[in-house]
């Protein structure tokens, strides 16, 4: 069971092979095993889980199951869930129990999923490495001495752990995609606007988005078409017909037009990664694909750009953190402004200091030309960039991540070191753009490597057959991590 | 123009954040790399590029004008850190 697709436990709950009940027991066990080692989860409550689960049972008896009816989901802590400790991985969340659903969470709630449990993530989705959490770090199941990536990093580990079948992350600068490589699974990060933000802590709203990690192309597909659509909660929610994101999965590749642009290929790039994407794109060539150079020119200025644009969003969203109406309060304070400074220096941690204070600083007074608005500019040349380059290809693809997952405490030092991982995802949260990271192969220390696939607006489904389809000749998405054996 | 430790205090004012002078000055380290990094967007020339807020150039959506919110006041504030009679409590303000 713990292996299985999502496509295999539906049909064995719908065939009676085993019961949600069975089945959420046996990851529910999984995690108890491996969560002192990982640290993949900050809560798991079997009860909760289990009368979903009976619920689940129930429907399917009476017939009514949908394809995720009875099968267990882990959330990122990001998606508040009634009832359920929602700390985002900040100690200012600390003692925060949800009084309301995030949309993402209804919708697995309609669905008849089941809700495995809280997943660690970075403080506020800001970082790279799923270091900077309240909770303590999550470790990599390829090797725990090294991060499994971030913001995310505790639905990847838990993915790539077998932990859960599946689970939800959001992705603001690369916080579903890059975990996604350097834990060895499958992630997508939908266009922007396609999957609702109500619920969803916010960290910078332009940017935001949710999508699901899985063990394979296919799983993405049914988990994004439970989560994804209109909500009118969410203003930025785009409006459009419910689609199927299964529809082109068996499409063959013959004639597909794949962009590789020089930009993601050049210094920065590990050979080892390099290499494995170089196999991936040869693969893709013998299942009838053309490689078309396309340019990204002004792909480096991404990381710049994100990081005006998401702190000055942070720093506002953030705000609303202060010990008055929900999450933690200081002890000791003199006057109402004291209350602010001291619950906001002890409830939040270093980097997420460090980002409200670049946000605030360039939305003061005299700044705001200077720096927000010519980000936005900037932004509109990366996505100028990436509607040429779909003139000439059908999706564009290149590395996830610099390298492969890095040793804990190796870029804490250095938040600049940090950023930079996510010098090839940046871009397609800028543009507003759909990508997915799938497994390529390994590198160095058998770590896992990660395919970047970013397509047009609302070319998800298009994203999931190419994925598919690599996927049917390929194995490196069924590899399990040796070092939890 | 890097930050001087001033500035670092100001800004940590500004978004109501305690710091220590001596945080002020470790902070003040690393904002100015972050600066500097963020600084190769300068030499862009942008004249009469048109910022970009949302890739789909959605406009704000207008709903009808009736209720849809039910009064759900005792649930949201069973999570408060102090609340009394309905009303959430901070320090006084107005002597």
């Amino acid at each position: 069971m713990l292996n299985s697709s999502l496509k295999d436990l539906a049909s064995g709950l719908a065939q009676k092979k085993f019961s949600s009940v069975e089945l959420t027991k046996a990851f529910l066990a999984r995690i108890e095993a491996l969560n002192g080692r990982l640290n993949a989860f900050i809560t798991v409550d079997a009860e909760k889980s289990l009368a979903q689960a009976r619920a689940a049972d129930a429907r399917i008896a009476k017939g009514q199951g949908q394809p995720l009816t009875g099968i267990p989901i882990a959330h990122k802590d990001i998606f508040v869930a009634r009832g359920w400790l929602t700390t985002c991985g900040s100690k200012i969340l600390s003692n925060f129990v949800s009084p309301y659903d995030a949309h993402l969470i209804e919708r697995c709630n309609d669905a008849g999923a089941v809700l495995l449990g809280k997943t660690n993530m970075d403080e506020f989705a800001m970082g790279s490495s799923s270091e900077s959490s309240f909770y303590g770090p999550v470790r990599n199941p390829w090797n725990p001495d090294c991060v499994p990536g971030g913001s995310s990093g505790g639905s990847a580990a838990a993915v790539a752990a077998r932990m859960a079948p599946a689970a939800t992350g959001t992705d603001t600068g690369g916080s579903i995609r890059q975990p996604a490589a350097l834990s060895g699974v499958c992630g997508l990060k939908p266009t922007y606007g396609a999957v609702s933000r109500y619920g969803m802590i916010a960290f910078a709203s332009s940017l935001d988005q949710a999508g699901p990690f899985a063990k394979s192309a296919e799983d993405l597909a049914l988990l994004l078409n439970a989560i994804a659509g209109f909500d009118p909660r969410d203003s930025t929610s785009v409006e459009r017909r419910a689609e199927d994101y299964t529809r082109d999965l068996e499409k063959p590749l013959a004639g597909l037009r794949v962009g590789v642009p020089k930009e993601h290929f050049g210094e920065g790039l590990a050979a080892d990664a390099g290499a494995a994407v170089e196999a991936a794109l040869a693969q893709l060539e013998k299942l009838g694909a053309k490689r078309v150079p396309v340019e990204l020119p002004n792909s480096g200025l991404s990381v710049p750009a994100y990081y005006v644009i998401a702190p000055a969003e942070a720093s506002s969203n953030l705000s609303r953190f202060d010990g008055a109406r929900y999450g933690y309060r200081a002890k000791d304070y003199r006057d109402l402004a004291d209350m602010y400074r001291r619950t906001r220096a002890e409830g939040f941690g270093p980097e997420v200091r460090r980002r409200i204070l670049i946000g605030t600083y360039v939305l003061s007074h005299g700044y705001y030309d200077a720096y927000y608005l010519k980000a936005q500019k900037i932004r509109r040349l990366i996505a100028n960039d990436y509607t040429e380059a779909f003139k000439r290809c059908d999706v564009v693809i290149g590395p996830t991540s610099p390298t492969v997952a890095f040793k804990l405490g190796a870029k804490t030092a250095d938040p600049v070191q940090m950023y930079l991982n996510d010098i090839y995802t940046i871009p397609a949260n800028l543009a507003g753009l759909p990508a997915a990271s799938i497994p390529c192969g390994f590198g160095t220390g058998g770590l896992p490597v990660g395919l970047h696939l970013v397509g047009n607006y609302f070319g998800e489904a298009k994203l999931l057959n190419v994925a598919h389809q690599y996927q049917k000749a390929t194995d490196w998405h069924r590899r399990e991590p040796k070092a939890l054996q | 123009m890097p930050l001087t430790p001033k500035e670092v205090r100001r800004i940590a004012e500004l978004a109501r954040i305690g710091i220590s002078d001596a945080e002020a000055r470790t902070i003040q380290g690393e904002l100015n790399k972050i600066f500097e990094l963020i600084g190769a967007m300068q030499k862009v020339d942008t004249e009469g590029i048109a910022p970009m807020t949302h890739a789909q150039g959605a406009a704000l959506r207008l709903r009808e004008d009736k209720v849809t919110e039910p009064d759900q006041r005792e649930r949201f504030q069973a999570v408060a850190p102090q609340v009394e009679q309905g009303l959430y409590l901070v320090p006084k303000v107005i002597e």
